[in-house]
C-alpha cells in the first residue's frame, strides 16, 4: 500500500460525530477519579512516577550508607540500623524501582509505539500498578517501625530463618516482594500479548521496533525467571511460619537450595533490568545520528541470545560455594561468553554514531554517559567470570563497583536520556537543556567518584555489607571519595527533580517530533492514541511514510472512530500483523484500585497477625475481581465492525484466538515453572540424601495417587464435555461434578501422604513433598472458586458462543491443574527409583 | 604506610601471587579494550558523517574480536589456575601432607582446631590461625549456624563456610608474617566484626608455638592471678569458655572461643581489639558496647579489683 491517497483504509470525509464518539469513549476522569483510570498512558505516567519515587527514596537510603561509611568506627548508624537501610537500600532499588520502571516506560511508551490504542488487558496493568504503589509504600514504611528486612536483598537462609531473624522483618520481605511479582507477571503477560496481537496492520515482526523486541524478551524471560523466586520465597516462608526445613541442613535442608532459586531469577533479572535500557538505546542513537540503525537484526539476535544465554549463567553469584571447579568451569566459560551478544549491540550502536551525526543534546550526553559506565561495568564482568579473581573480589566492595556501573550504567543513565527524550510526548514541553547539562556532569562525575575507588577498596580487603571498618587498613580515603562522589551524584538528581517539577507546571503545547524520530509514538496523539489505527510499510515509519501524521490525524487509517461505543483496538495476527478482530477494551473502573487495595491489604496485615483485618481484606479483593470479571466475557453488541473502507472485522474472537486465551496459557507457564521450581527443590533435597525417603518417611501407597490421578482424568473430561454443552443446562452440573472429582482427587493424594505418616516439619524431603501437595492444594481452591464462578455465569446466561472465554479459560486451567496434579504424584513417586 | 595486611594485590604466598597476576593482567587488557571502545565512541561524536561497512563492525568487532579475546582468556586462565593448589581434601593427601586444621565459623568468631600429630585430642583455639611457612595448610571449614565465608586475601581466595557441608581452602604463605582476614558472607548484626589473622611463622617457631599450645593453662604463683583464676571460677566463665587446667577440658563444644591461650593470641573478640589487660576487662565488663549483639552476656556484680585481676591472669595465658 502506498501514500496514494485512494488507496488509503479509510477516505474522507469522515462522518460528523465521529471523532466526538470516540473521544467520549476514550476520555480520562477529572480530579480524584482520576485513580479509577485504566488508559495505558495514565497507568504509565502514575506507575513511572512511582518507581522514580522509589528511586529516590532508595537513593537516599544510599546517601545514609555513605555517611555512616565515611570514615572508620563511625557511630552515625548503629549496627542493626545500618544492616536494615543496606537490606532496603537493595530490595527497593531492585524490586521497587528497576524492574518497574522498565515496565512502567513500556506501559507507557509501547502502545503507541506500536500503533495500538492501549494495552490489551488495561484493567489488569491497574491492578498490577496499585498493588505494587500500596504494597511497596508499606514496604518501604517498615523501616519507621524498625521492622525493616535485615538479611540483605538476597536474604540467605539460614540467617534469614526463624532462629537468627525471629522478628517480622524478613516476613516483610517476603510478602512484599510477592506484590512486585503480581506487578512484573501481569506486565509480562500484557507486553507479550500486546506485541504479539496488537501491532498495527502491516508492522510485520520483521519491522517491529527494537524496542519492542527487547521487551518481548523481556517479557519472556519474566515468565521462566519469576517463578523460581516465588517458589523459593513460598518455602522460606513456609519454613519460618511452619518449621518446614527446607534450609535447616541438621534436618535435611541445604542453604545452598535458596541461593540455586534465588539466582535462576536473579541474574536473568539483571538483564531484565538491562535489555529494555538498550532497546530504548537503540530508539535514540539513529534518531538522534539521523541515519537508522546499524545492524538492526543483528541486534535483535543478540537481544535473543543474551534473554535466552542469561539462564545458565545464576551459578557465577555462587563460585565461591564449593559447588566443584569442573561445573563452575562451564559457567565461567559461559558468563565470558554472554559479552558477545552484549559487544554486537555496543559495537552496533557505534557504527551508527560513525554513520550518522550525533547532536550534542541532553539525551546524548547520558547516551555516552551510558557507554562510558557500562562498557567499563561489562570488562569488571569479564573479569568477575574468571574463577580465581572472583574467589578474591567475591562478595567484596569490587562487586559493589561492578554491579553499580552495569546497573547504573546500563539502567539508569539510559533511563534519564530517555526521560529527557520522552518527556515532551507528555505535554509538549522539553526539560531544560543547559540544566541538562549540569545534571550530566554531576550525576556522571559523582558516579564515578563514588563507585570507581569502590574497585580498589575491594582489592584491598573491604568486604561488602560492614556497617564500619578498622582505621588501619588503607580504606579511609577511598571511602571517604566515595562518599563525597555519592552526594555529588544525589546533587545531580535533585537538579533533574528541580527542573522536572518546573517543567511540568507549564501550560501544555503541541507535541510534534522535536527529534525528528521515525517511530509510532510521535504521531498525534490524545486519550485514544491515534485518531486512526496505522497502516504501515516500513521499520522507520515516520522517515519512510512521510505524509503517515497527517493522514492518521485525518481518520484515513483503520478505526477511525469507535464501532461499539466502547474502547477498542486493532488484533492483528503474530508475525504478519493482518487483522484479525476488533478488540473491544474496558473501561475506566475503582475495581483493579479496590481489589489492589484488598490484596495488599490480606498480605500485610496477616504479616503482622491482624488476622480478621486480614481476612476482611481478602474479602475485599475477591469481591473485587469477581465484580470486575463479572463485566467482561460478554457477546459484543455487534458481530462485525467496519474497521475500513474496504475491510470488515468480526468483533471479538473465541477460542485460541481470543488474547485472554494467550494470556491465560501464559500465566499457566508461570504457573508450571513455579511447579517445576518446587520439583526442582524436591530433586535437590533428595539428592542429598543417602537414603531416599529418608528414615522416619516413607511414600503413600500407590493406590492412592493412582486413584487421584484417575479422579483427575475424569474431572477434565468432565470439563472437556461441558465446553461441549455451551448454552445447555447441563453445563453448570457438569462444572460441579468435575468439581466433586478434583476435590475427591485431592482427598485422595491427603489421605495417601497422612496414612503413609507424612510430617513436614521431620525433614527437608518431606517437606517438599507436602509443598508438592500443598500446591495442588491451592490450586483445587482456585478451581472450585473459578469453577463456581462460571456457574454462576451459566446459570445467569452469560456463558453463550459468543461469550466464551470464561469457560475456555477455566478448560485450559482446569487441564494444567489436573496434569500438575498426575505430575506431582509421578515426581514424587520417581524421583527416588531414578536415584537408586 | 606499611604493607596493607588485607590486600588481594599485596600476595604473602604463590596461590595469592597468582591471583594477584591475574589482577593486573585482567585490569590492563580490560583498560586497553576500554580505552579502545572510548576512543571509537568519541570518533563517533565528530561532525562528519561515514560510510561505514555493517559487516565489519558487526561480524568483526562484535563477534570476531570479543570470541578472540575471550578464547585467549579462557585458555590461558583455565592454564593458570591450574598451578593453583587444588582446593579440595583428596587432592590435599600429597607425599607433601600438608597440614589440616579445621575451622568452625560462627556468629562471629572463628573456632580453629589444630589436629594433635601426637594422637592427643584436638587444640582448640579462636581466631587466629598459625601456619609454618613454605607449607600448604588445608583448612577444613564447616558453620555452626549461618553462612560464613573465610577470605585472607593475601593468601588466597575466600571459600564459603556453609551448614550442613564441609568446604575447604588452601593457606600457603611464603614469608612470615601476620595476615588479617575477615569474614566475607553477610552474617548478621556484627559481620563486620568477625576478623581473623594468620601467622605465618618459620618451621622452629611454628613447632615451639605449637608445643606451647599442647601445654594446658599452668597454675601461677602469683596472688593476684590466682584471684583472677578464681574468678574465672566464681563467675562460671566455664559455661562457654574452655580453659584446659582449670575447667571444661572434658571435649565438649562450648559456646564460647577456647581461652586456654588467649594472652598468646594478638586480638580478642575476633580481630576487634589487641589483647592486653585494658581491653579484656572492658569487653568482660560488657561485651555489647564494643560488639552490640554479641552471644557474651555482660559481667554482673563483678567488682573491680576481681575484673582486673582476671583480665590480668587472662593476659597471662600465653
Amino acid at each position: 500500500m502506498t501514500d496514494c491517497p485512494n488507496l488509503l483504509p479509510s477516505s474522507l470525509p469522515r462522518p460528523p460525530g465521529e471523532l466526538e464518539q470516540l473521544e467520549a469513549a476514550w476520555k480520562t476522569p477529572t480530579g480524584w477519579r482520576f485513580l479509577s483510570s485504566v488508559n495505558n498512558t495514565n497507568i504509565g505516567l502514575l506507575y513511572i512516577g512511582t518507581s522514580l519515587l522509589f528511586f529516590l527514596l532508595a537513593g537516599v537510603l544510599g546517601l545514609l550508607m555513605r555517611m555512616q561509611l565515611a570514615v572508620p568506627e563511625n557511630t552515625f548508624l548503629s549496627a542493626s540500623t545500618y544492616n536494615q537501610v543496606f537490606t532496603m537500600h537493595g530490595t527497593v532499588m531492585m524490586f521497587l524501582f528497576a524492574i518497574p520502571v522498565v515496565e512502567a516506560i513500556a506501559v507507557y511508551l509501547l502502545p503507541n509505539m506500536l500503533g495500538a490504542r492501549d494495552l490489551p488487558f488495561p484493567r489488569l496493568s491497574a491492578y498490577a500498578f496499585w498493588a505494587y504503589a500500596i504494597g511497596g509504600l508499606a514496604f518501604f514504611c517498615t523501616l519507621f517501625v524498625g521492622l525493616a528486612p535485615d538479611g540483605g536483598w538476597f536474604m540467605y537462609p539460614p540467617l534469614t530463618g526463624k532462629a537468627y531473624s525471629p522478628g517480622l522483618n524478613a516476613d516483610f520481605w517476603l510478602l512484599g516482594i510477592g506484590f512486585i511479582e503480581i506487578s512484573a507477571i501481569a506486565g509480562a503477560i500484557e507486553l507479550i500479548v500486546g506485541i504479539l496481537f496488537t501491532r498495527a496492520p502491516g508492522m510485520t515482526l520483521a519491522k517491529m521496533p527494537v524496542y519492542a523486541w527487547a521487551m518481548l524478551i523481556v517479557g519472556v524471560m519474566i515468565v521462566f525467571a519469576f517463578p523460581a523466586i516465588i517458589a523459593g520465597t513460598a518455602l522460606l516462608e513456609l519454613e519460618r511460619a511452619y518449621d518446614w526445613p527446607f534450609f535447616i541442613a541438621d534436618r535435611g535442608g541445604d542453604p545452598i537450595l535458596w541461593q540455586h532459586l534465588f539466582w535462576f531469577f536473579g541474574h536473568p533479572e539483571v538483564y531484565i533490568i538491562f535489555l529494555p535500557a538498550a532497546g530504548m538505546v537503540s530508539t535514540m542513537i539513529p534518531t538522534i545520528a539521523g541515519t537508522p540503525l546499524v545492524g538492526r537484526r543483528a541486534i535483535i539476535v543478540a537481544l535473543v541470545a543474551v534473554g535466552f544465554f542469561s539462564f545458565a549463567l545464576w551459578a557465577h553469584h555462587m563460585f565461591t560455594a564449593g559447588l566443584g571447579v569442573m561445573k563452575m568451569s562451564f559457567v565461567s566459560a559461559a558468563s565470558m561468553a554472554v559479552a558477545v551478544p552484549t559487544a554486537i549491540q555496543v559495537f552496533a550502536w557505534i557504527a551508527t554514531m560513525w554513520r550518522g551525526k550525533m547532536q550534542a543534546t541532553a539525551p546524548t550526553l547520558f547516551l555516552l554517559g551510558f557507554m562510558f559506565i557500562f562498557v567499563l561495568g561489562g570488562l569488571t564482568g569479564v573479569m568477575v567470570a574468571v574463577l580465581p579473581f572472583d574467589w578474591q573480589v567475591h562478595d567484596t566492595y569490587f562487586i559493589v563497583a561492578h554491579l553499580h556501573y552495569v546497573l547504573i550504567g546500563g539502567m539508569l543513565f539510559p533511563v534519564f536520556a530517555a526521560l529527557y527524550y520522552w518527556i515532551p510526548l507528555i505535554d509538549g514541553n522539553r526539560l531544560s537543556e543547559s540544566w541538562a547539562r549540569w545534571v550530566f556532569g554531576l550525576m556522571f562525575g559523582g558516579f564515578n567518584l563514588a563507585f570507581f575507588p569502590m574497585h580498589i577498596t575491594g582489592l584491598l580487603g573491604m568486604p561488602r555489607r560492614v556497617y564500619t571498618y578498622a582505621p588501619d587498613l588503607g580504606w579511609n580515603l577511598l571511602n571517604m571519595l566515595s562518599t563525597v562522589g555519592a552526594f555529588i551524584f544525589a546533587a545531580g538528581v535533585l537538579l533533574f527533580v528541580v527542573d522536572a517539577v518546573r517543567t511540568f507546571r507549564k501550560a501544555g503545547k503541541a507535541v510534534g517530533n522535536p527529534w525528528n524520530a521515525s517511530t509510532l509514538e510521535w504521531l498525534p496523539s490524545e486519550d485514544y492514541g491515534n485518531r486512526s489505527i496505522a497502516h504501515i510499510t516500513s521499520d522507520d515509519p515516520l522517515w519512510e511514510q512521510p505524509a503517515l501524521a497527517q493522514q492518521v490525524v485525518a481518520g484515513q487509517h483503520y478505526l477511525p472512530g469507535t464501532v461499539t461505543g466502547r474502547r477498542e483496538t486493532i488484533a492483528t495476527s503474530p508475525v504478519a500483523a493482518l487483522p484479525r478482530y476488533l478488540l473491544v477494551l474496558p473501561g475506566d473502573s475503582w475495581w483493579p484500585l479496590i481489589a489492589a487495595a484488598g490484596t495488599a491489604g490480606f498480605f500485610l496485615l496477616l504479616t503482622v497477625k491482624a488476622t480478621i483485618a486480614a481476612w476482611i481484606c481478602g474479602v475485599v479483593a475477591i469481591v473485587g475481581i469477581i465484580a470486575w470479571l463479572w463485566q467482561s466475557d460478554r457477546p459484543p453488541p455487534t458481530t462485525q465492525a467496519q474497521v475500513a473502507d474496504q475491510l470488515t472485522l468480526p468483533v471479538g474472537a473465541v477460542g485460541s484466538a481470543s488474547h485472554s486465551w494467550w494470556a491465560t496459557m501464559i500465566m499457566l507457564v508461570v504457573d508450571a515453572t513455579i511447579f517445576a521450581s518446587f520439583v526442582f527443590a524436591h530433586i535437590h533435597v533428595s539428592m542429598r540424601l543417602t537414603v531416599c525417603p529418608p528414615p522416619g518417611a516413607a511414600q503413600a501407597m500407590p493406590l492412592w495417587p493412582l486413584l487421584s490421578s484417575g479422579l483427575l482424568v475424569a474431572g477434565s473430561a468432565l470439563v472437556a464435555l461441558a465446553r461441549r454443552a455451551v448454552g445447555r443446562a447441563a453445563l453448570p452440573w457438569l462444572m460441579i461434578a468435575a468439581m466433586l472429582c478434583l476435590l475427591a482427587a485431592f482427598g485422595c493424594g491427603f489421605n495417601g501422604q497422612r496414612l503413609a505418616g507424612l510430617d513436614p516439619t521431620a525433614n527437608a524431603w518431606s517437606a517438599t513433598v507436602a509443598t508438592l501437595l500443598a500446591y495442588q492444594g491451592l490450586h483445587v481452591v482456585g478451581m472450585v472458586m473459578i469453577g463456581t464462578y462460571l456457574c454462576a455465569r451459566a446459570w445467569c446466561g452469560h456463558v453463550t458462543e459468543r461469550s466464551g472465554a470464561t469457560l475456555d479459560n477455566t478448560a485450559l486451567m482446569w487441564h494444567y491443574t489436573s496434569l500438575q496434579g498426575i505430575a506431582a504424584a509421578a515426581a514424587v513417586y520417581l524421583v527416588p527409583w531414578v536415584m537408586a | 604506610m606499611t604493607v596493607p595486611l588485607q590486600s588481594v594485590l599485596h600476595p604473602a604466598g604463590p596461590d595469592a601471587a597468582i591471583i594477584s597476576q591475574f589482577a593486573w593482567v585482567l585490569f590492563g587488557g580490560g583498560a586497553l579494550i576500554f580505552a579502545l571502545v572510548m576512543t571509537l565512541v568519541a570518533l563517533g561524536m565528530g561532525k562528519q558523517t561515514r560510510a561505514v561497512r555493517p559487516m565489519r563492525w558487526i561480524v568483526g568487532a562484535g563477534v570476531a574480536f570479543p570470541v578472540a579475546v575471550l578464547s585467549v582468556l579462557l585458555a590461558w586462565s583455565t592454564w593458570r589456575s591450574g598451578q593453583l593448589t587444588a582446593q579440595s581434601a583428596q587432592s590435599a593427601q600429597s607425599s607433601q601432607l600438608p597440614l589440616v586444621v579445621s575451622v568452625s565459623a560462627k556468629m562471629w568468631w572463628w573456632e580453629v582446631r589444630y589436629r594433635d600429630p601426637a594422637g592427643g585430642p584436638d587444640i582448640v583455639s579462636a581466631n587466629e590461625i598459625h601456619i609454618p611457612v613454605g607449607r600448604a595448610v588445608y583448612v577444613g571449614l564447616n558453620s555452626a549456624d549461618v553462612i560464613h565465608s573465610l577470605w585472607v586475601p593475601a593468601l588466597n581466595g575466600k571459600m564459603d563456610a556453609v551448614p550442613g557441608r564441609v568446604t575447604g581452602l588452601t593457606l600457603h604463605a611464603d614469608k612470615a608474617g601476620i595476615y588479617r582476614g575477615q569474614c566475607a558472607e553477610y552474617c548478621g548484626e556484627q559481620h563486620a566484626r568477625m576478623a581473623l589473622h594468620v601467622v605465618a611463622q618459620p618451621s622452629h617457631e611454628y613447632e615451639a608455638w605449637f608445643a606451647r599450645q599442647r601445654q594446658p593453662a599452668a597454675l601461677p604463683t602469683d596472688a593476684f592471678l590466682l584471684r583472677g583464676r578464681q574468678a574465672f571460677i566464681d563467675q562460671r566463665c566455664s559455661a562457654c569458655h574452655t580453659i584446659r587446667g582449670v575447667a571444661g577440658a572434658d571435649d565438649q563444644s562450648r559456646p564460647g572461643p577456647d581461652l586456654t591461650h588467649v594472652g598468646g593470641r594478638a586480638h580478642i573478640a575476633a580481630g576487634t581489639l589487641r589483647t592486653h589487660r585494658g581491653t579484656l576487662a572492658g569487653w568482660i565488663a560488657d561485651p555489647h558496647s564494643i560488639k552490640p549483639g554479641v552471644r557474651m552476656p555482660a559481667a554482673a556484680g563483678m567488682d573491680g579489683e576481681a575484673l582486673r585481676a582476671l583480665a590480668t591472669w587472662l593476659e597471662s595465658l600465653e
